[in-house]
């Protein structure tokens, strides 16, 4: 959005330091899902702990975000575009906490596979994570640029994600009828594809959001912008 | 500034048709074309000398109180043109009453006051005259705190007070439309919330239009909001569409403020 500063320069710290917030909150979240991912290509149940720890500040920045929004909701009566991002930041700061507690998730799968010989090279599964952190970034960055179309080009990602996790899932479960002894490593690596696909739609989710914020336009449960036809 | 579109089931009260007002030579309103519907809240916002008022003024002929003031274009109340050759504009003020940002009750008593419009439009019935004044003060949420003392002097009332006062003794003379300049202004919050509740419940009866310089009061109460900036309509529109998402940048910068 290509808005002029506020008159009140007090107000538009506060909704730039918001921003700024938001944005850090979006960085920490991709560092944990890459070094999830980075721990379990790698084996590195060290790294995998440390994203672990992480979680906790991505909890705290949320309960900043919130803080700092109620604030802004109480003393500026925010209007319009203003409006739309405060109300967006609450719904926005939620999903990226989920995506912390997905990494999380992940960084605990990988530290229990690491205690096996690994079960069989990835292929697919390296793509399906460059795929989600490539959806998150795109997500976050169509939101500091405030760019529908970037956003909305991310929404249309999201069938490439189910299709890498069904494909995961299938492969997965050939192994587990060959060999019982496969099921705890197969099942662990089946949560992490199911975490990463739900990461997917949170990405997702974080698109809607800014098309929302920019456009006034309300498009979850369509993933259409205006005169498009995107999904099925 | 082509006619806002309104859906169909709202019936229109006023038709503003090409409305120009001129200050001497200066243009205090350029051309402005718009419907407002029946019994609705139309808040009208801006910034000063945008021409909200003026425009509001227009609506009732209040404008030809000022000397200098030219009018241009079409009004219609009911189809009715308000400027046209032969209408009194004492009988359009009748019919379209207005309330102003100070309260200015008599210096008579509490009753007087609200029977003064019916007894100068000729109504002598002590009977019918003392019940419009009660049917207006209890329409303008004043008739309990005073129906003990009808006869003392207005001046004695609260701020709050005097303003509902005025718009009992607008409302006494059984108006259409009550054009309402900034009302609140220069009331305390709850006399404020008063008057809200008040315009809220008048609407069901009313055709109302308010000036207002209090945005969240404009998003409060109104049904619709008209922008007017430097003399121009800029957007018409539903309230929840102008403080959500308004079309026009001018409105967004306006109403965030990120003006000036």
């Amino acid at each position: 959005m290509a808005l002029r500063e506020h008159t009140n320069r007090e107000y538009e710290g506060e909704l730039r330091k918001l921003r700024d917030q938001l944005l850090r909150m979006g960085a920490k979240v991709e560092e944990i899902i890459s070094g999830s991912i980075k721990a379990l290509l790698e084996r590195d149940s060290e790294l995998a702990t440390r994203m672990i720890a992480f979680d906790r500040r991505i909890n705290q920045m949320e309960v900043d975000i919130d803080e700092l929004c109620l604030s802004i909701l109480a003393r500026r009566q925010p209007v319009a575009s203003d409006l739309r991002f405060i109300t967006m930041a609450l719904k926005l700061v939620t999903d990226l906490e989920r995506i912390g507690d997905l990494g999380v998730n992940m960084s605990e799968r990988v530290i229990e596979l690491n205690e096996e010989p690994p079960l069989k090279p990835y292929v697919d599964l390296p793509n399906m994570a460059n795929e989600v952190q490539g959806m998150l970034r795109e997500a976050l960055d169509a939101f500091v640029a405030s760019d529908p179309e970037r956003a909305q080009a991310v929404i249309t990602r999201d069938i490439n994600i189910d299709a890498y996790y069904s494909q995961i899932f299938r492969e997965l479960l050939t192994y587990m009828m060959e060999d019982a002894h496969n099921i705890f490593r197969a099942t662990r690596l089946q949560s992490i594809a199911k975490y990463l696909e739900r990461i997917g739609d949170h990405a997702t989710n974080v698109a809607e959001m800014v098309v929302f914020m920019v456009k006034g336009k309300d498009i979850r449960h369509t993933g259409k912008l205006e005169g498009e036809t995107v999904r099925g | 500034m082509s006619a806002a579109a309104v859906p169909s089931p709202v019936k229109m009260k006023l038709a503003v048709r090409d409305l120009e007002v001129f200050y001497g030579p200066k243009r205090g309103l350029a051309p402005v074309t718009i419907d407002l519907p029946e019994k609705n809240v139309t808040a009208l916002i801006g910034p000063s000398g945008c021409g909200k008022s003026t425009f509001l003024r227009s609506l009732n002929r209040m404008n030809e109180l000022i000397a200098s003031c030219r009018v241009r274009g079409d009004v219609r109340l009911d189809g009715e043109p308000i400027y046209g050759p032969g209408i009194d504009p004492v009988v359009v003020r009748r019919r379209i009453g207005m309330v102003f940002q100070r309260s200015n009750p008599f210096p008579k008593s509490i009753f007087e006051n609200v029977a003064y419009g019916l007894r100068i439009g000729g109504i002598n019935d002590r009977s019918e005259i003392a019940g419009r004044v009660e049917r207006a003060l209890g329409q303008a949420a004043l008739w309990e705190e005073v129906k003990e003392r009808l006869q003392d002097n207005a001046l004695g009332l609260s701020g709050g007070q005097q303003q509902r006062l005025c718009i009992a003794r607008a409302l006494a003379v059984e108006p259409e439309v009550l054009l309402m300049d900034e009302p609140a202004s220069a009331l305390d919050p709850i006399a404020t919330t008063h008057i809200e509740e008040l315009i809220d419940e008048l609407s069901k009866d009313y055709t109302v239009v308010i000036v207002t310089h209090n945005m969240q009061q404009a998003a409060r109460v109104s049904d619709w909001t008209a922008f007017f900036y430097m003399g121009e309509l800029v957007e018409f529109d539903r309230t929840n569409n102008i403080f959500t998402k308004p079309s026009k940048s001018k409105t967004e910068d306006y109403i965030t403020g990120r003006f000036g």
